[in-house]
C-alpha cells in the first residue's frame, strides 16, 4: 500500500457535505424546543433608565423575558481569558445582558424566549427600552485622547493596557541611522463573516442537573470551561456539542453571552431553547478583527540593511475585552516586528483600547497580518528612500537558512526556514526582471504597472503551555487524542481539536492508516463533543495539524507498540525480532511468518491469549504539547495594472511560494492558501467595517460589508518549498492563516508600486476605486 | 392565520400550513426538515439558501411560501438519484471545491441552473454565474475548476 502521507486523497468530511446530510447547530430540532431572540441596543453608548418587558410578556407565544436585572446575581460576566501580564491590563465586567449602561450597538439588553422563531422576534419588538446616551468613541486613537467620552469608570483614558516589546538599542539605531521611513497606517476593522452565523441550542436535565450546549464552537472544551464559570455550574456537568461549524476565522473562538444566555434559559424553564443569529445580528453581536491605528518607523543603512524599527500602535478591543482580545495585538502582534528580517533593534509600544464598537478578537492570522503589513509596507518604502530594488532590500535583511533555530530582537526563536529558496522559486515563476522590463515599458505608454513581493514569516502551531502560561493564556495549548482500536480492526480517533472545514477528518485518518497499514476508509476522526473528546483547546491559530495531529500520531505509535508485543506472542516471536513490512508484523527472515494489524485487533480486543502483564483493549490517549511554536514561510508575489482614471485596480498574477513543512494532504494545503489568499485580498482591496462617528456600523449587513464575490477576486499560482521544523513529530507547520499573513501588504505594495512615477507612497487599505483615484488626486495636487 | 401550501419538494408532493409571512427557506428547513438548505444572510446576498423552483435557481430567503404554490422544488437533498452523486457533487469532492461545506448546497444548485442555460461556460463565465453565493473558505478557485469539472462530465 502506498503511503498516504503527501497524497492528495478526497476529504473523509465531503460526502455528507455536499448531499446536504450534515448537521449545523441550527439544523438541531429538540421536542418542545423554544426559541430566543436577543435584544440589543441600537446605541453605541448610553445609560439604560428603563427596560420594560411587561407587554413582550404577554405577547402571543412568549413564554419567558429576561432583562439584564433579572439574571445579574445568578450568573457571572462574560469573562476574558487572556490576561496578558505586564501591561496593567483592565478588563472591566462584561455582563451577559446590560443592567445600566450599554457600550456599543449591538450590546445585550433583553432576551425574549417564545415557542417559534416569529414569536420571539415580534416579541422583542414590544420590550420598551429608554435611553439616555453618552457621547461616543469609535476610534482607538481618538479615544485616548483628552476629553475623549469614557467607556468605563475605572480605565482612564479608555487604555486597557500598555504593552511593550523591546530588544536592542532602538535609539542609538535611530540615531545612527543613515535613512528612515515612517508611515502612519490604519488597519481597517474587518468583519471575519463565517457564512454560517453564530447558534446554539441548549438542554438542561434538571434531574441530572447536566446542560447539554450545541454551539458553533472552533474550541468546545474552552466553551465548557467558560460556560461553566458563567453559569456556576461544575464543569462536568456540562456537555458542549459543536456540530458541523460552518466556518469560523476566529470569531467561533470567542464564549459569547448568548450561549450563556439560551443555557440559563433553559435551566429556568425546563426545556430547550434555541437562539441563531441573522446576518445582520452576526455583523453587530460577533467580534470583528483588526482596527489599529499605527505610527511606525524603519531606519538603517544606505546599503540597503536595516537596523531598527520603532511602532506605537493604537488597537481597538471594543466596547470589552473579548475572550483572546488582549492576546492578539501583544503576543500574537508585537513579538513578530522582526518578520523574516534580522532586525537588531525593535521598540514597540501597543496601547489597547476601548471604543463604543463591537469587541475585536482574533480574526484569521490574529495580529500578524498587521505586524506583516506594517514591516512589508515600510521595507518598500525604505528600498524608495535609498533608492534600491524592494526584493534587494529583503534578500539583504532575510535570516540566513543556516542561522536556524533564529532568536529576534523581540525575543522569540524561529525553528527552521531557507527564506532565500522560497524567495527565488516566487522571483522564478514570475521572472521578476522581465516583469521590471515590462513596467517601464508600459510607463513609457501611460499604464501603470506594479509588483509587490513579501517575504514573511509567522508564528503558528499554538504552542506550548508553558508559554500560554506565561503570556497569560487562560489555558494550556496542547492538544490530545485517543486512537481507539474495534475488535474488527477499524478505528475511531477522538481529537481534542475542533476542526472546520480544514480537513482533518482527512489528514488525520492519512496519518494513523500509514501507522496501521489500514486502507483510510477504516480510520474515522471524531471532533467536536466533549462528552467523548479528550481535552483540547481547539482549533485556531494554524494549530491543530501541528499540535493535535501529533497527538494522533503519538497515540497511534503507542497503540502499535502494544501491538507489536502481541502479534510477537502470537508468532511466538522475540518482539525484537519482529518488523513491520508490507503492512504486516514480520518475523525477520521467515516472510510466511506475520500477523496483520487486523489481526491484532481481535486478538487484544477479545483478549484469549495475550502475554504476560499486557492488558486487553487496543487503544492509546496521548497528550502532544510542543517544544516550541512552528514559523512557516514563504514569499507571495502580486502584479496589478491600475486604471489612473478610475482608480480600479486589476490583479494580473498573485504567485504565493509558502513552506508550511511536509504535506500530509496537498490539496487541502493548497485549499488554504486558496482561501487565506483571498480573504487578504478582500482585506487589502474591499473589506472595511465603517462606524459613522455615532457609533452606528454602517456595513451593518452584506449589502454593505464588501465580502469577496467570485467574479472579484484572481486566479492564484500556488507552490511550495519544504522545510520541516524539529518541534513535532510529524515535523509540520501551520498553513491555515499564511496566505492571510503574506497577501495583504503583497497586494497593497503592488499598486503603490504601480503609481510610484506619479508620487503615491502609501494609500490605506482597502484600495477601493475611490481611496486610489484619491490617491491619485492628492499626488498630482502635491506634484503642481 | 395559517395557510396551507402544496409543493413538489424532491419529487414528491409535500402539504403545509405556514403563515403567510413565512419565508420558503423556513417551510423548507423548519416544516419539512430539509436542513441542506442554510441561511447566512439577512438581504439576499450570500446564496447559501439556493434552491431550484421549476428548475430555476431562487434564493429561497427571497420567496414566501405561499409565492411557491404548486411549484416543483428541488433541494440539495434531492440533487442525487438513485443513491448516485450528481456530476456537481462529485466534482466539487474531485475538486476540494468545498471546506466548511456550508455554501456548498447553495453553490451547487446555482452551478445547475448555470450550466443548464451553458454547458461549455469559460471560468470568468462560471465566475460571473456565481458571483450571488459567496463562499469564505475556498478563494473560489476549486468551485470555479468544480463546476468546469462538472460542466465537462455533463456535457
Amino acid at each position: 500500500m502506498a503511503t498516504l502521507f503527501g497524497s492528495g486523497i478526497r476529504r473523509r468530511e465531503d460526502p455528507r457535505l455536499i448531499t446536504g446530510a450534515a448537521t449545523y447547530t441550527d439544523d438541531v430540532k429538540l421536542h418542545g424546543m423554544l426559541y430566543a431572540a436577543v435584544l440589543r441596543s441600537t446605541y453605541a453608548h448610553a445609560r439604560l433608565k428603563k427596560v420594560d418587558a411587561r407587554a413582550a410578556k404577554k405577547a402571543p407565544g412568549v413564554v419567558a423575558v429576561y432583562t439584564g436585572a433579572d439574571i445579574q446575581d445568578k450568573v457571572n460576566p462574560v469573562p476574558c481569558a487572556w490576561n496578558v501580564p505586564d501591561c496593567d491590563l483592565k478588563t472591566p465586567p462584561h455582563p451577559l445582558l446590560a443592567v445600566d449602561r450599554v457600550r456599543y450597538a449591538g450590546d445585550g439588553i433583553a432576551m425574549v424566549v417564545a415557542d417559534s422563531r416569529a414569536a420571539a422576534r415580534d416579541g422583542m419588538d414590544l420590550i420598551d427600552v429608554d435611553y439616555e446616551p453618552s457621547d461616543v468613541v469609535v476610534d482607538p486613537e481618538k479615544a485616548t485622547q483628552k476629553g475623549a467620552p469614557q467607556l468605563h469608570d475605572e480605565v482612564p483614558s479608555n487604555i486597557a493596557f500598555t504593552w511593550k516589546v523591546a530588544g536592542g538599542d532602538t535609539g542609538k539605531a535611530f540615531k545612527e541611522a543613515e535613512a528612515k521611513v515612517s508611515l502612519r497606517i490604519r488597519q481597517n476593522r474587518l468583519l471575519p463573516t463565517a457564512i454560517e452565523p453564530r447558534a446554539a441550542v441548549a438542554s438542561y436535565n434538571k434531574a441530572t442537573g447536566a446542560l447539554t450546549l450545541w454551539a458553533t464552537s472552533q474550541n468546545p472544551h474552552i466553551h465548557r470551561f467558560l460556560c461553566s464559570v458563567m453559569l456556576n455550574i461544575p464543569e462536568h456537568h456540562i456537555r458542549v456539542i459543536s456540530p458541523e461549524v460552518g466556518g469560523g476565522f476566529g470569531s467561533k473562538i470567542p464564549v459569547y453571552a448568548d450561549e450563556a444566555l439560551v443555557s440559563y434559559a433553559s435551566i429556568d424553564l425546563g426545556k430547550p431553547v434555541k437562539w441563531t443569529e441573522d446576518r445582520s445580528e452576526n455583523y453587530k453581536a460577533t467580534i470583528h478583527g483588526r482596527d489599529h491605528v499605527e505610527f511606525v518607523e524603519l531606519c538603517g543603512k544606505k546599503d540597503g540593511t536595516v537596523t531598527g524599527l520603532r511602532t506605537k500602535v493604537y488597537a481597538a478591543l471594543g466596547a470589552y475585552a473579548s475572550t483572546a482580545g488582549p492576546g492578539v495585538p501583544t503576543i500574537l502582534h508585537g513579538l513578530m516586528y522582526s518578520g523574516a528580517y534580522t532586525i537588531p533593534n525593535i521598540d514597540g509600544t501597543v496601547y489597547g483600547v476601548y471604543t463604543n464598537t463591537t469587541p475585536v478578537d482574533a480574526y484569521r492570522g490574529a495580529g500578524r497580518p498587521e505586524a506583516t503589513y506594517l514591516l512589508e509596507r515600510l521595507m518598500d518604502r525604505y528600498a524608495a528612500e535609498i533608492g534600491m530594488d524592494p526584493v534587494e532590500v529583503r534578500r539583504k535583511n532575510l535570516i540566513p537558512a543556516d542561522a536556524f533555530p533564529y532568536t529576534v530582537a523581540t525575543g522569540i526563536t524561529y525553528d527552521s526556514g531557507n527564506y532565500q529558496a522560497a524567495l527565488d522559486k516566487a522571483l522564478g515563476m514570475l521572472d521578476y526582471k522581465a516583469f521590471r522590463k515590462e513596467q517601464a515599458a508600459a510607463r513609457k505608454k501611460g499604464r501603470y504597472l506594479g509588483v509587490g513581493v513579501t517575504t514573511y514569516t509567522e508564528i503558528c502551531g499554538l504552542g506550548p503551555s508553558q508559554v500560554a502560561g506565561a503570556v497569560g493564556f487562560g489555558g494550556g495549548l496542547y492538544d490530545s487524542a485517543i486512537v481507539r482500536v474495534y475488535p474488527t480492526g477499524v478505528v475511531r480517533v477522538y481529537i481534542g481539536g475542533k476542526p472546520h472545514g480544514q480537513g482533518e477528518e482527512t489528514t488525520f485518518a492519512q496519518i494513523v492508516a500509514d501507522e496501521f497499514g489500514l486502507p483510510v476508509e477504516n480510520v474515522e476522526v471524531v471532533a467536536g463533543d466533549t462528552e467523548s473528546t479528550p481535552q483540547g483547546w481547539g482549533t485556531y491559530g494554524s494549530r491543530t495539524t501541528a499540535v493535535c495531529g501529533s497527538a494522533v500520531k503519538v497515540a497511534a505509535q503507542r497503540v502499535k507498540e502494544k501491538a507489536k508485543k502481541v502479534a510477537a506472542h502470537l508468532l511466538e516471536a522475540n518482539e525484537d525480532d519482529l518488523e513491520w513490512k508490507d503492512e504486516k508484523f514480520v518475523v525477520r527472515g521467515s516472510p510466511d511468518q506475520a500477523k496483520t494489524f487486523g489481526d491484532v485487533a481481535v486478538m487484544a480486543n477479545v483478549a484469549w491469549n495475550l502475554p504476560e502483564g499486557v492488558e486487553p483493549g487496543l487503544e492509546a490517549t496521548a497528550f502532544f504539547d510542543p517544544s516550541n511554536f512552528v514559523y512557516p514561510f514563504g514569499t507571495h508575489i502580486c502584479t496589478v495594472e491600475v486604471d489612473t482614471e478610475t482608480g480600479v485596480v486589476d490583479i494580473l498574477r498573485y504567485i504565493a511560494v509558502d513552506d508550511c513543512g511536509p504535506q500530509i494532504n496537498p490539496m487541502i494545503v493548497e485549499g488554504q492558501v486558496h482561501g487565506g489568499v483571498i480573504q487578504g485580498v478582500g482585506e487589502a482591496m474591499q473589506e472595511v467595517a465603517v462606524y459613522d462617528e455615532d457609533g452606528q456600523l454602517l456595513t451593518g449587513t452584506m449589502m454593505d460589508y464588501a465580502v469577496p464575490k467570485a467574479s472579484q477576486m484572481p486566479e492564484l499560482e500556488v507552490a511550495h518549498t519544504t522545510t520541516p521544523t524539529d518541534v513535532n513529530p510529524l515535523g509540520v507547520k501551520g498553513v491555515g492563516e499564511t496566505g492571510t499573513i503574506a497577501s495583504v501588504p503583497t497586494v497593497v505594495n503592488a499598486v503603490c508600486d504601480a503609481l510610484a512615477p506619479l508620487g503615491v507612497t502609501h494609500i490605506d487599505k482597502p484600495l477601493t476605486p475611490a481611496r486610489v483615484w484619491q490617491a491619485i488626486q492628492e499626488a498630482k495636487g502635491g506634484a503642481s | 392565520m395559517k395557510r396551507s401550501v402544496s409543493l413538489n419538494v424532491n419529487g414528491s408532493p409535500r402539504t403545509v400550513e405556514c403563515e403567510p409571512r413565512a419565508l420558503l427557506v423556513h417551510v423548507l428547513r423548519d416544516e419539512l426538515d430539509l436542513t441542506g438548505t442554510h441561511i447566512g444572510c439577512d438581504t439576499s446576498q450570500c446564496g447559501a439558501c439556493t434552491v431550484l423552483i421549476d428548475g430555476k435557481a431562487v434564493k429561497s430567503c427571497t420567496v414566501l411560501a405561499v409565492q411557491a404554490e404548486g411549484s416543483a422544488i428541488t433541494t440539495i437533498e434531492g440533487l442525487s438519484e438513485d443513491g448516485k452523486l450528481h456530476p456537481l457533487q462529485e466534482a466539487f469532492w474531485k475538486n476540494h471545491g468545498l471546506q466548511c461545506g456550508f455554501c456548498t448546497p447553495g453553490m451547487i444548485l446555482t452551478a445547475f441552473d448555470l450550466l443548464g442555460g451553458n454547458p461549455n461556460p469559460t471560468d470568468a463565465e462560471i465566475r460571473e454565474g456565481i458571483e450571488g453565493n459567496y463562499c469564505r473558505c475556498t478563494g473560489y478557485q476549486n468551485i470555479v475548476a468544480a463546476i468546469r469539472d462538472a460542466a465537462a462530465a455533463m456535457r
